[in-house]
């Protein structure tokens, strides 16, 4: 396959960035994209020009670290992360337009590389449980119900990739927020901190400069572990209990 | 707790959904009052005078009446202000657009914004027309709303100005009414089909409702 390259070049967070083109050749269908973009890097390494910045990790869609936006989809025009996006979703000739996540709580490290430390940041404000050390627990020492299992696991697949911020037209980080809010609030194992957890990590995801919810459902769409859109009421009944519960 | 939820986005959210949701139990019970319309000018304009006399001989002459009202201009400031300041939160968390632009991912967002807008200018109008008179067409006499009314659809701009407004107002109760139940905490996955239906068809009978009226006049069907 031989394609046109649309990327967002931009040199450090404070320099003004622009869409440069570039031309790739000998693209294989079962190339991922992030291959197709290390073929790109390759060719210009040896040009002596500066290779694209991305991130990437696990490249199996577990990790959370890669990103882009391709052709206005966050991750991809498949349901999955761009690292398991593969070039057969694309047609030989075409043109693929990639920027980096956009959001002003996401600032631009380098090309496409954005900070998400700001979803840290929400993770250190609740998303832990206090747990006593010592030797592991039996597995059935906290009974749980199947349904309310099945509710945590739904969300703990969460990778915290960013995806919902990038498609949000908001900027909103409130699929994230409920996903890991709704995770730990449902659990036993979660109970003591369930209305701090919930009443700090909007808190702390307020004031690093996210949106707020719409209800667009450009998040849900976006995601690619399926987290849907209800989580994100889900998490509000969690919050509105928590209102009512906790004075402060 | 009011602090907690004025300052959060969450709560803010909240407060719009509840004032939403209090205009709109306002509005179901406008537009079924209007449909009086259709039975005569005794009726209609009878109506229009008991709204004065509710809660007689409990409350004193048009007190129910100003607390509808009172509650209705608190219902429209926190609307509107919340409205205001979360719409602000939100542009700044996007400032700079993608170079490859999806259009349909803001449609919803848009509707509510410029919808909103609508809606506030034309409450503002929709007083001074009928309520107040001070920019009536024909000759306002307090007291005589059938006629009133069948001035004010006699203007060109009088229908162009209520059908557009009307128009905003059932998109922004499609939209508003599944947001509400969501902001509220009562989404779920497997309710999302009702709550949709229902908003759709509330949008639908309160837009066709509130519009039946100055087609009627134009038409002659009320004269
Ligand atoms: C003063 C005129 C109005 C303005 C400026 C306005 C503006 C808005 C905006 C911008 C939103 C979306 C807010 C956000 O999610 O960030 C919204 C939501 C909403 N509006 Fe209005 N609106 C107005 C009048 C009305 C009226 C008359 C009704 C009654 C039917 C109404 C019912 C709702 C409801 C139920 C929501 C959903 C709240 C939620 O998402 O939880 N609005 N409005
Ligand atoms: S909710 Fe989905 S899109 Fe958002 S960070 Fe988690 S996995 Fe990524
Ligand atoms: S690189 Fe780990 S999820 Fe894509």
């Amino acid at each position: 396959m031989k394609l046109t390259l649309r990327v967002w070049r931009q040199k450090n967070a404070g320099a003004p960035g622009a869409m440069s083109t570039y031309e790739v050749d000998g693209i294989s269908q079962d190339m991922s994209f992030l291959e197709m973009l290390d073929t790109l890097n390759e060719e210009l390494i040896l040009e002596g020009d500066d290779p694209v910045a991305f991130d990437h990790d696990c490249r199996e869609g577990i990790c959370g670290a890669c990103s882009l936006v391709i052709n206005g989809d966050a991750h991809g025009p498949e349901r999955t992360t761009t690292c398991q996006l593969h070039m057969r979703s694309f047609e030989d000739g075409d043109t693929i337009d990639i920027e980096p996540w956009r959001a002003s709580a996401f600032p631009v490290v380098k090309d496409l590389v954005v900070d998400r430390s700001a979803f840290d940041r929400i993770i250190q404000a609740g998303g832990y449980i206090s747990a006593p050390t010592g030797t592991a627990p039996d597995a059935h020492a906290t009974p749980v119900p199947k349904p309310d299992a099945d509710f945590a696991f739904e969300h703990a697949e969460c990778i915290g990739c960013g995806a919902c911020v990038a498609a949000c037209p908001n900027g909103s980080a409130m699929l994230f927020t409920s996903a890991k809010v709704n995770h730990l609030n449902v659990l036993p194992q979660g109970a003591p901190e369930r209305e701090t957890r919930v009443l700090d990590m909007v808190g702390q995801m307020d004031s690093e400069g996210f949106g707020g919810c719409t209800l667009t459902g450009e998040c849900a769409t976006a995601c690619p572990k399926g987290i849907p859109l209800p989580s994100i009421s889900a998490m509000n009944k969690e919050w509105l209990r928590a209102t009512r519960k906790v004075h402060r | 707790m009011t602090r907690t939820l004025w300052d959060s986005s969450v709560g803010k959210k909240t407060i719009m959904a509840v004032s939403g949701l209090i205009m709109l139990l306002y509005l179901v019970v406008h537009m079924v009052g209007n449909l009086k319309i259709f039975f005569g000018s005794d009726e209609f304009n009878g109506y229009a005078h008991w709204l004065r006399v509710m809660g007689e001989p409990f409350l004193h002459h048009e007190w129910a009446l100003w607390i509808v009202r009172v509650v209705l201009v608190a219902a429209v400031v926190l609307h509107a202000v919340s409205a205001y300041q979360l719409s602000r939160r939100d542009l700044r968390a996007r400032p700079s657009k993608y170079v490859h632009k999806k259009p349909r991912a803001s449609y919803a967002t848009n509707t509510m914004r410029y919808g909103g807008i609508i809606m506030a200018l034309f409450i503002v109008w929709h007083i001074l027309d009928l309520t107040t008179g001070t920019v009536h067409s024909g000759g306002f006499q307090s007291g005589h709303p059938y006629q009133n009314v069948i001035d004010t659809f006699s203007t060109w701009y009088g229908n162009v100005i209520y059908i557009v407004a009307m128009l905003a107002m059932g998109l922004h109760v499609q939209h508003g009414f599944w947001s509400a139940a969501q902001t509220l905490g009562a989404g779920r996955a497997t309710r999302d089909r009702a709550l949709k239906t229902l908003a759709n068809v509330l949008a639908l009978v309160l837009t066709v409702g509130f519009v039946s009226v100055p087609v009627a006049v134009m038409t002659g069907v009320v004269s």
